[in-house]
């Protein structure tokens, strides 16, 4: 079945099955392997895409359903001015060990601050409740989404005239 | 993980999504948010020859009020319930219900439609709507009706609806009144279907309670409405007693089977606990208590 999948601002025209599900169009057709697959299971959140925006899992929708759909991964964050903030802010507090969560973290992250500029403890870890992480316990992911919070309002925030 | 394959249709309205449910007959399935579905056909639990996706029909997404019904699209997610105005501030059993639901990514994909027509005795919603008597609307090509939820959740995993039939909306007559409700929850972590959940509502009548709806999750092999326990409320003014009496009667109703999240005993008196506390937090909205 043709479709056409906007994946990180291009879009794709695709000849897929029905029964391929998101994740594989994205890591198998596109090659995009910063979106990975943990359990396979709607259980782990490895697989996170943002689906015109909003955070879902990757194993849990069919590529055939995304069709005429805006699809972010990780590797949209990337700008040609380098990390986007969520991805400097979890190099900065250490927000990964082995690196497998945090696609879907600093995605669910982004779709977060955009909605809540300052999220508190509960708000990021309720965002979270469907990420799992293996090694580092959390501290460091909330503290990374904070910090990206921070980062951005600050960004945001005018700088008077003439200062 | 890959499911069988399957023919895909994706209609645009509901009378193409009818017409393709009619020729279509048994060999298909509704695919809506996909969050239970999905995980069924990639364990080859389900093999529909057919999906029939309706994401793209126009009109099913609408939470509203009309002639003193509260009317839900089958297509509303659960984060859409949960982040209404509208439920938010008239319809508290709902509200309390929909953000313990799986976990927040699911919750942006997952219908209360699908939630229903799944008839997993663990979702959360058909005992959220056992306890409000809501009613669903099922269209055919031939028609449309309208069925009690007592009935739609027929068996485990079966609903009766008909294999041309689609779920457009779930029906609730507005509270009037004086009226509570809440949803309690034990989970051991988000995510993971629940151990026990417990759905109450009270509605006032002149100081005595004038409607009374319990609904279980988690505890045999549908939700279960506790009918006893709500006819014991329904005429009497709220009491610790009273409450007691309803939690017990509703422990009698269940019928859980131990397993990794607790033993048969520990589950039963869990639905006593949760109802006793779930009425006197309904009581309280109600100022009742």
């Amino acid at each position: 079945m043709e479709v056409t999948i906007t994946v990180n601002g291009t879009a794709h025209t695709l000849d897929i099955e029905p029964r391929e599900l998101l994740v594989h169009v994205l890591r198998e057709e596109l090659r995009l392997t910063g979106t990975h697959i943990g359990c396979d299971s709607t259980s782990c959140g490895a697989c996170t895409v943002l689906y015109d925006g909003t955070p879902v899992k990757s194993c849990t929708v069919f590529g055939v359903q995304a069709d005429g759909i805006e699809i972010t991964t990780v590797e949209g964050l990337l700008t040609a001015a380098g990390l986007d903030p969520m991805q400097a802010a979890f190099k900065e507090h250490h927000g990964l060990q082995c690196g497998f969560c945090t696609p879907g973290m600093m995605l669910v992250g982004k779709c977060l601050i955009e909605q809540n500029p300052a999220p508190s403890d509960d708000d990021v870890r309720d965002a979270i409740g469907g990420n799992i992480c293996r090694c580092t316990g959390y501290m460091n992911i909330v503290k990374a989404i904070q910090a990206a919070a921070a980062q951005q309002q600050a960004a945001s925030t005018p700088t008077p005239a003439n200062a | 993980m890959l499911p069988s394959s399957f023919e895909y249709h994706r209609p645009t309205t509901i009378d193409e999504a009818l017409d393709l449910l009619a020729s279509l007959g048994d060999d298909a399935k509704v695919l809506a948010g996909g969050q239970s579905l999905i995980p069924m056909m990639k364990l080859r639990f389900a093999a529909p020859a057919h999906l029939v996706d309706i994401n793209r029909i126009e009109g099913l997404d609408a939470i509203e009020e009309a002639d003193g019904e509260l009317h839900i699209g089958a297509l509303v997610r659960h984060n859409q319930l949960a982040g209404s105005e509208l439920i938010g501030s008239k319809y508290p059993l709902i509200a309390a219900a929909a953000p313990q639901i799986a976990d927040p990514l699911v919750r942006n994909l997952g219908t209360i439609g699908g939630s229903l027509t799944h008839c997993d005795p663990s979702g959360d919603l058909g005992a959220v709507m056992l306890a409000a008597n809501a009613r669903v609307v099922l269209k055919s090509k031939d028609g449309e009706r309208e069925v009690p939820v007592t009935e739609f959740l027929a068996d485990t995993f079966q609903s009766s609806i008909a294999p041309n039939e689609l779920l457009t909306k779930v029906r609730i007559t507005s509270p009037t009144g004086a009226y509570g409700g809440t949803y309690l929850k034990l989970e051991r972590k988000i995510g993971d279907y629940a151990t026990v959940a417990v759905a109450t509502r009270l509605m006032m009548s002149n100081g005595s309670i004038g409607a009374a709806g319990i609904g279980l999750t988690s505890v045999g092999l549908t939700n279960i409405k506790a009918t006893a326990a709500e006819d014991a409320l329904v005429g009497q003014a709220p009491s610790r007693e009273l409450f007691a009496e309803a939690g017990q009667l509703a422990a009698a109703a269940a019928s859980p089977v131990g397993d990794v999240r607790g033993s048969e005993q520990y589950k039963r008196h869990m639905v006593e606990v949760y109802v006793r506390r779930g009425l006197t937090r309904s009581a309280e909205m109600a100022g009742a208590a």
